[in-house]
């Protein structure tokens, strides 16, 4: 008996000629990329837009926050008072100067936590490439949204549809440390073309996720799921948005268990503690 | 000069113009169809792999990226050739060389078809066909080792040196059990000449030498070929995952270019001798159909030599490298031994069962001596009395030197597990 186990043993390479064949007839991961691609992240940072209120004011009030952040020193700002008889931003001044090196940038979208007034924010685009480095330098006249509060979409840019429609503060969660008296309450200015936006998906069911697009990661990724609670099938935010795509829903059955599981740990824990401290 | 072409129909009329012409037609084709074979072998390899690993593989260059090959020729051709400072200039640029030229000549005495008769000159479908045209494919594949250890050497670098000792301690491993596999194929042929051991094995598949021999130097056959090519799972030689890319990193530009050609017309070569010695060459059903009756030969021939060809790429697809003890562990303790044995057990049947039965009982004792033997090894490496210490504990080099100059505490104390266990009780 030792002997054949031991032959089984030898032999089992045997499952790597089996699964190679049995790879023949499974559907090809394969994106073939420049004429399809695989669908962005809702969060996903690509470049940068300068904003407009809804009466068509520019947010940006040259204050250089963004310049002063940024790891990269990739943003170059001048602030100037803005012309009384005809003012281009709301406020006392405005960005005079306001020019992004995306040879130097890194995407690490700090800028647009910096910005006190939603005036810098990103949209979903990375994929573009200059032939000189002074191309590279964006200017106001590529970064500011406009008319219709789009992005412009310059002709060596590659903008695929929903690129240019999660830009602006709206990302935001509306409540980021799980305060649920501010749920769904949005706290951000209204946008040139677009007015007050609905918040991302984030605690609670109070808000519209059909209208941000988000219902997906949100069904994903509940508050307290547990990392042995996914299915190791949608391990990979890339693997489960795509899961989900298909199936249209995520299990709604495990979550629950998973949730059960946790409420019960959680009484558990309490009834240890007390214990410990009955114990001492 | 008669003696040695006497086998070959071809020259029975001595050696006319005609006969020339002939003669260099041959060459001709044989180089052009397996330039073109070895380009579409590459596309093959990357198209079949990739199918089995869920991708798509080439599919720009040309329809199904048949051309894909081409293009990255043309890339390479217009590449830089870097030469290293350090290098042995002549024998780096001779190398390539060396491993190219073999894999061409191996093809020369392959039969690919059977017998044509064009203007009265009636000759074989293969480019020679030598008295000991087998022997010459072991002579070519033992060249071809030289010119990927002199590449290895050349290069002045250390991957590519450690490589090339790598190839050749594998080749020396592995022609020994490539060459009795042959053997037994000869005794049951009774001739050298390939066109003569396609012969002896025309007509059904029964008569081929893959039933003829037992199945068994098959097996043994194939798996030293693919260590003799270098071709997963026993591509330790350019392990790129260990060594950079092998004896070959140091080459660019069309150098490089005909290594890589080299290892797939390797692949080709050596699966069209499988064929040749096992399968029956171009034997398979001919069908009476004037003018075109020798097309299926030729049909037959090719559609093993894919068959083939396929299956190393399974291999490669299906099977992790292995590590080079295990290696060697096969090449010697297994392989070896193995095809001695069969190749004993072949030419004692073929004389009498009398002599077959004595030498079954010698096999059979020293199957029982040699795995007694591999097991006291084993024992006296890695046992709790070895007098090695075990493998994960060796010390390195440098330790033991210092503590042979430093004087640092009593040596085998320190480098025995068990005496160390002691002190931590005591």
């Amino acid at each position: 008996m030792g002997f054949l186990s031991e032959l089984r043993k030898d032999l089992s390479f045997f499952g790597g000629f089996k699964l190679t064949i049995q790879h023949l007839t499974r559907p090809r991961v394969t994106f073939q990329y420049p004429e399809e691609k695989k669908p962005k992240q809702p969060r996903q940072h690509g470049r940068h837009v300068l904003n407009r209120y809804e009466d068509g004011m520019e947010k940006c009030i040259g204050c250089e926050l963004c310049a002063g952040v940024c790891p990269a020193k990739c943003i170059y700002v001048r602030g100037l008072d803005n012309p009384p008889d005809h003012p281009v931003s709301p406020g006392e001044r405005y960005g005079f100067v306001y020019e992004i090196n995306y040879l130097r940038c890194i995407n690490c979208m700090l800028c647009v936590e910096a910005c006190p007034t939603e005036a810098i924010t990103d949209s979903k685009m990375f994929e573009f490439s200059f032939t000189n480095r002074s191309d590279a330098i964006y200017t106001k006249t590529e970064l500011v949204v406009d008319d219709e509060g789009r992005p412009q979409k310059m002709p060596w840019e590659d903008w695929r549809e929903g690129d240019d429609l999660m830009t602006s503060g709206w990302m935001r969660a509306t409540a980021p440390a799980g305060n649920a008296a501010y749920e769904g309450i949005p706290q951000w200015s209204g946008e040139l073309g677009y007015g007050v936006r609905q918040g991302e998906g984030g605690q609670s069911e109070n808000r519209d996720d059909s209208v941000t697009g988000s219902k997906l990661l949100r069904d994903l990724l509940p508050g307290h799921l547990l990392k042995e609670d996914i299915d190791p099938v949608h391990l990979g935010v890339q693997g489960r948005v795509s899961r989900a795509k298909k199936q249209g829903e995520f299990n709604k059955v495990r979550l629950e268990q998973a949730r059960d599981r946790l409420i019960a740990k959680r009484a558990q824990w309490k009834v240890d503690k007390a214990n410990r401290k009955a114990a001492k | 000069m008669n003696g040695m072409l006497a086998a070959d129909h071809l020259f029975d009329q001595g050696l006319t113009l005609a006969v020339f012409i002939i003669v260099v037609v041959k060459v001709v084709v044989a180089f052009a169809v397996l330039m073109g074979a070895v380009t579409l072998m590459i596309w093959f390899e990357r198209k079949a792999i990739s199918d089995m690993q869920s991708r798509i593989g080439p599919n720009r260059v040309g329809p199904w990226g048949l051309l894909q090959t081409l293009a990255d020729g043309i890339k390479l051709f217009f590449k830089e050739d870097l030469i290293p400072a350090e290098s042995d200039r002549f024998v780096f640029k001779l190398a390539p060389y060396l491993v190219v030229v073999p894999a061409f000549l191996i093809f020369a005495v392959i039969p690919v078809g059977g017998t044509v008769t064009i203007a009265h000159h009636t000759f074989d479908l293969q480019v020679a066909d030598p008295p000991m045209g087998i022997l010459l494919v072991l002579a070519c594949s033992g060249i071809a080792v030289y010119g990927i250890m002199l590449a290895g050497w050349a290069s002045g670098s250390k991957y590519p040196l450690m490589s090339s000792v790598r190839a050749s301690a594998q080749m020396v491993s592995y022609e020994a059990a490539l060459g009795m596999n042959v053997v037994t194929v000869l005794l049951v042929c009774n001739s050298l000449s390939t066109r003569a051991i396609v012969d002896a094995q025309g007509g059904a598949f029964w008569h081929w030498n893959l039933i003829k021999t037992g199945l068994v130097p098959f097996v043994l056959f194939l798996i030293a070929a693919t260590a003799e090519l270098n071709r997963p799972p026993f591509d330790v030689v350019e392990a790129d995952s260990e060594l950079v890319g092998g004896f070959n990193t140091e080459y660019s530009s069309i150098r490089f270019a005909l290594f890589y050609l080299a290892e797939f017309m390797n692949t080709i070569t050596m699966s069209a001798v499988m064929v040749t010695l096992f399968f029956g060459g171009p034997a398979g059903p001919v069908p009476n159909i004037p003018h075109i009756r020798w097309i299926f030969p030729i049909m037959w021939f090719t559609l093993k030599v894919v068959a083939f060809c396929y299956m190393y790429i399974w291999f490669r697809a299906a099977l992790p490298r292995m590590r080079y003890d295990q290696l060697m562990d096969l090449g010697w303790k297994k392989l070896i031994p193995a095809s001695l044995a069969w190749m004993l057990l072949v030419a004692a049947a073929l004389t009498s069962w009398r002599w077959a039965l004595i030498v079954l009982a010698a096999v059979f004792i020293g199957w029982i001596a040699l795995t007694q033997a591999f097991e006291i090894g084993a024992d006296r490496e890695l046992s709790d009395a070895s007098v090695l210490p075990t493998i994960g504990q060796r010390p390195l080099p440098g330790r033991v030197l210092r503590r042979m100059t430093d004087g640092d505490g009593d040596e085998v104390a320190s480098l025995d597990d068990t005496a160390s266990d002691e002190e931590v009780e005591a």
